[in-house]
């Protein structure tokens, strides 16, 4: 299996959400806890995000990640975790929606 | 997640342990969960149903509104049988994103030439399969055709309780198998579980035609087990 294929797994997300804090990086975990219709990315998928906005995974592949990290910033600030939710019934949508029609909610918390 | 939770959680996916993190999402109280622990656990019940579906998920219950992270080992293949089934059967277990080991005393057979980009081991299975640490994570195919190479390899996937656990034969070769099975001491549920013929009934013909009907089965047994006789 070659490295890009590893990276493209949750697992190793929780890996690097590890080895970024540990390195002193501060870090937020994203987390799909629920969805509703068609959703791009299952119950589980994690993105992980450090202080400087860099990230690694995906919760919606590609829709909402921008508003994800901007809300992560808040979430690595005051060390209070948040749930976040999308959908096209939302207010956001025309910010940040999935337009595959479904609504996810994330659930976002600092890793420290 | 506090780092201590996240490095504990790191280090039973990486041992091949199924895990579960509790997370009350209202508070951000947050627990783990190891799957051999989970049935002493206040939430059991649920802990329980998701770690057999895999599956993570919200769920109420008597601890309040809690979010179950639910972490099972990728799944492994394991093959007997360094043969034509199995270089299709290899590269579509990879792409399903299963770690494929394939056993083969026979070194004409176990060529790395045949197996480009495949785990291959030139021993016995009794040799061969104790150091892999085959799991319930774990599906197993006997496709050598040779009871010296099936015979102990699907004993020993009966005894590690795979998930799964294929024979290639016909009908009457199984019952053979089954004959030289229970002399050894195999039970009848055990041997029940055993998929001979093996794959799925489709009809299938060419060796990449069998590893279709074989993954397909496999894939049944992972995400339906009740689907799955």
């Amino acid at each position: 299996m070659t490295d890009t294929q590893m990276l493209a797994r949750d697992e190793d997300i929780l890996k690097a959400a590890e080895d970024w804090r540990k390195l002193g990086r501060d870090v937020a975990l994203a987390t799909v806890v629920e969805t509703w219709g068609s959703a791009p990315r299952p119950v589980g998928a994690n993105l992980v995000i450090d202080g400087e906005g860099n990230f690694l995974g995906s919760v919606s592949g590609g829709c909402v990640e921008g508003a994800v990290v901007t809300e992560a910033m808040d979430v690595i600030a005051d060390g209070k975790p948040k749930t976040l939710e999308f959908g096209v019934a939302d207010e956001t949508a025309w910010k940040a929606g999935l337009s595959c029609g479904g609504t996810i909610r994330v659930y976002v918390e600092k890793v420290d | 997640m506090r780092l201590d939770i996240l490095t504990a959680l790191n280090a039973e996916r990486a041992a091949r342990h199924a895990v579960v993190i509790v997370t009350e999402t209202q508070s951000g109280k947050q627990r783990l969960v190891k799957g051999e622990d989970a049935a002493r656990d206040p939430l059991k019940e649920f802990l329980i149903k998701h770690l057999r579906s895999g599956k993570s998920g919200m769920e109420e219950t008597p601890e309040g509104r809690v979010f179950l992270t639910v972490h099972v080992p990728p799944p492994r293949l394991v093959i007997t049988g360094a043969v034509h089934i199995s270089q299709a059967l290899a590269p579509m277990a990879r792409m399903l994103n299963y770690d494929v080991t394939i056993v083969d005393p026979r070194t004409a057979f176990a060529s790395p030439e045949r197996f480009p980009d495949t785990k291959v081991i030139a021993q016995w299975p009794d040799t061969a399969l104790p150091p892999l640490k085959i799991d319930r994570y774990t599906a197993f195919a006997a496709l050598t055709h040779d009871p010296k190479i099936d015979d102990p390899a699907l004993t020993h996937a009966l005894a590690r309780d795979c998930f799964y656990i294929g024979a290639l034969g016909s009908k009457k070769t199984h019952a053979r198998r089954v004959e030289r099975l229970k002399a050894q001491g195999v039970s009848d549920a055990q041997i029940a579980r055993i998929h001979a013929p093996i794959g799925l009934a489709i009809g299938a013909v060419s060796p990449s035609e069998i590893a279709v009907s074989i993954m397909a089965q496999i894939t049944a047994s992972l995400r339906q087990p009740e689907s799955v006789s």
